[in-house]
């Protein structure tokens, strides 16, 4: 046990290999169970926002268990701000495009005008776009706050 | 079937038992964390295992599927769980926790 705290002294924290493999080995299936969260967000448990914070919780652990500039390597700050602002974008232009049909503000009926697909398969396909729009800002504002907050937003060093 | 899925969720159970007795009585972070580590990644597959199987005492392919998706939790919670305790671990004893020993504490 000596032995081991002098050898554990010189370490840094999380500069360990099994931790590395291991997230190595579960951030594929994090990120497609975020996708599976997001897509059954209609008739299961889930949704836009749960889905999209798994999906930002995958590369928080990336950064977690690497360090931040490897996470950034994956995922580029310009990236990441135009994924977030393209989910607002998503979730409001439907919106206002159904008010712009003769719907209500998010309606998604009034989509129907557009492509006859029929109200019903309209309001379910709407959920779901609107909730792609929901998960991509929402990973992209969890990844950000994570940066941030982790090098004082510096983005060069940090956990 | 039912049997064996009732089996098996009673013997996580006793292991969940088994891990809350050694948090609650052993003496230093170390061994605490040895009983939490080892009781609730066996346990947890276990009942997670039992629940699968109870899943499928009427069997319909939509229950098998149902069933494949919850032994993707029990690998998930197999790779993970350890892995977490691992972290835990090394960064106590890198921050410099220091073990109980028998040399410290007479009876």
């Amino acid at each position: 046990m000596k032995r081991l705290q002098e050898q554990a002294r010189g370490r840094d924290i999380g500069d360990n290999l099994i931790i590395r493999t291991a997230v190595r080995l579960l951030v594929p299936f994090i990120q497609l169970f975020g996708l599976y969260v997001i897509v059954h967000g209609h008739y299961s448990p889930g949704g836009g926002f749960q889905g999209g914070v798994i999906l930002g919780a995958s590369f928080i652990l990336l950064a977690l268990a690497y360090d931040l500039r490897t996470s950034l390597r994956f995922m580029s700050e310009r990236t990441n701000a135009i994924l977030g602002n393209a989910g607002v974008l998503i979730f409001t232009g439907i919106a206002v495009l159904c008010a712009l049909l003769g719907g209500l503000f998010l309606d998604y009926s009034a989509l129907d005008r557009l492509i006859s697909l029929g109200p019903i398969e309209w309001r379910s396909l709407g959920i779901f776009l609107v909730e792609v729009g929901v998960g991509t800002a929402v990973m992209s504002i969890m990844v950000s706050l994570f940066w941030d907050l982790g090098s004082g937003g510096e983005m060069d060093e940090g956990l | 079937m039912l049997w064996i899925a009732g089996f098996l969720v009673v013997a996580g159970i006793f292991f969940f038992a088994v891990g809350v007795l050694g948090v609650l009585r052993f003496p230093d972070f170390y061994t605490r964390l040895h009983a939490a580590g080892k009781c609730d990644s066996l346990a947890a597959v276990l009942v997670i295992f039992g629940i699968a199987l109870y899943n499928l005492v009427d069997f319909s392919p939509l229950n098998l599927l149902v069933s494949l998706k919850i032994l993707a939790i029990a690998a998930f919670v197999f790779v993970a769980s350890p892995t977490a305790t691992h972290a835990v671990t090394e960064a106590a004893l890198i921050i410099g926790v220091e073990p109980w020993t028998k040399k410290d504490n007479p009876q």
